[in-house]
């Protein structure tokens, strides 16, 4: 899977090489959105067909609840004390 | 939010499909998917690069501005790491990485479920859109309570964009700029952290 990481480091040294044509950045932009787009449509496809996941769906939700409530509380516990510490004038 | 929409309606026409399984079996054997993966994953690289904003407030900011990105990973996983072992079904290092897409539920969902599989795919979208959602609704009440790091914090990933406009409406002009900063930042650790804990 590290190729993965070096995609994405290729990726940003050309991006920084073609900062300044402003056209290209913007068309992947539009290019990402559409490979997202795609992405989930296929997720969605194997998720329907998967009976296991059609089954769980309450249960997936509500880990995935738990692990995002721990997460944003956290995170603005910790951007909290940053704040207190660091920014409050 | 308009593109979060279509997303989701895309991800639910997949399922209707699935469901009735139609395309199903002919995509399930076909695997083109680890190299659409690197494709993807190449283009939010130029994205990245591209991105003139993130030296401009670099140039113009003070060096404390890493510690608000810093406090979001740090506080994330430290939370999550003992809680995970609350959660039955699922393992320390699988949650690590679902919270570790930090909001940026499309990247995120993709990677897991080609790094592991469809159900933790799934866990990591509906999760990293609830912290979306939950950063627009809650903006307020978290300024107020937290202080005006607090929605940025919540916000992750998606303080550079989709949750931008509200975090500045209650944390005004000189916070939008450590928003965008913590956003970018998040969006590019994404990946990393992902691949990386799920390695």
């Amino acid at each position: 899977m590290l190729l993965v990481i070096l995609f994405l480091f290729l990726g940003i040294l050309i991006g920084s090489l073609l900062k300044s044509k402003e056209t290209v950045i913007n068309m992947t932009d539009k290019l990402i959105e559409w490979f997202i787009y795609i992405f989930l449509f296929f997720l969605g496809i194997s998720v329907g067909a998967n009976e296991e996941i059609a089954m769980n769906f309450l249960k997936l939700g509500i880990q995935a609840l738990i692990l995002t409530a721990g997460a944003i509380i956290g995170s603005v516990l910790a951007s909290y004390f940053v704040y207190k510490k660091f920014f409050k004038a | 939010m308009k593109k979060s929409i279509i997303m989701l309606i895309f991800f639910l026409i997949g399922i209707i499909f699935g469901m009735k399984s139609l395309l199903g079996k002919f995509i399930g054997k076909v695997d083109i998917s680890l190299y659409a993966l690197y494709v993807l994953l190449f283009l939010v690289g130029i994205g990245i690069g591209g991105d003139n904003r993130i030296w401009k407030i670099v140039k113009n900011v003070n060096i404390k501005i890493f510690l608000v990105p810093l406090s979001v990973i740090i506080g994330t996983l430290l939370f999550v790491g003992p809680l995970s072992f609350f959660i039955p079904g699922i393992s320390l290092r699988d949650s690590l990485a679902i919270v570790s897409g930090f909001g940026y539920y499309s990247l995120s969902s993709v990677l897991i479920t080609q790094l592991r599989n469809e159900t933790l795919g799934v866990i990591a979208l509906l999760s990293n859109i609830t912290r979306e959602i939950v950063t627009l609704l809650l903006t307020p009440l978290m300024v107020k309570y937290f202080g005006k790091l607090a929605p940025i914090a919540s916000g992750g990933a998606t303080s550079m964009d989709i949750t931008l406009p509200i975090i500045t409406k209650f944390t005004g002009k000189e916070y939008a700029m450590i928003s965008v900063f913590n956003g970018i930042i998040l969006t590019l650790i994404v990946p990393f952290l992902i691949t990386l804990i799920l390695r």
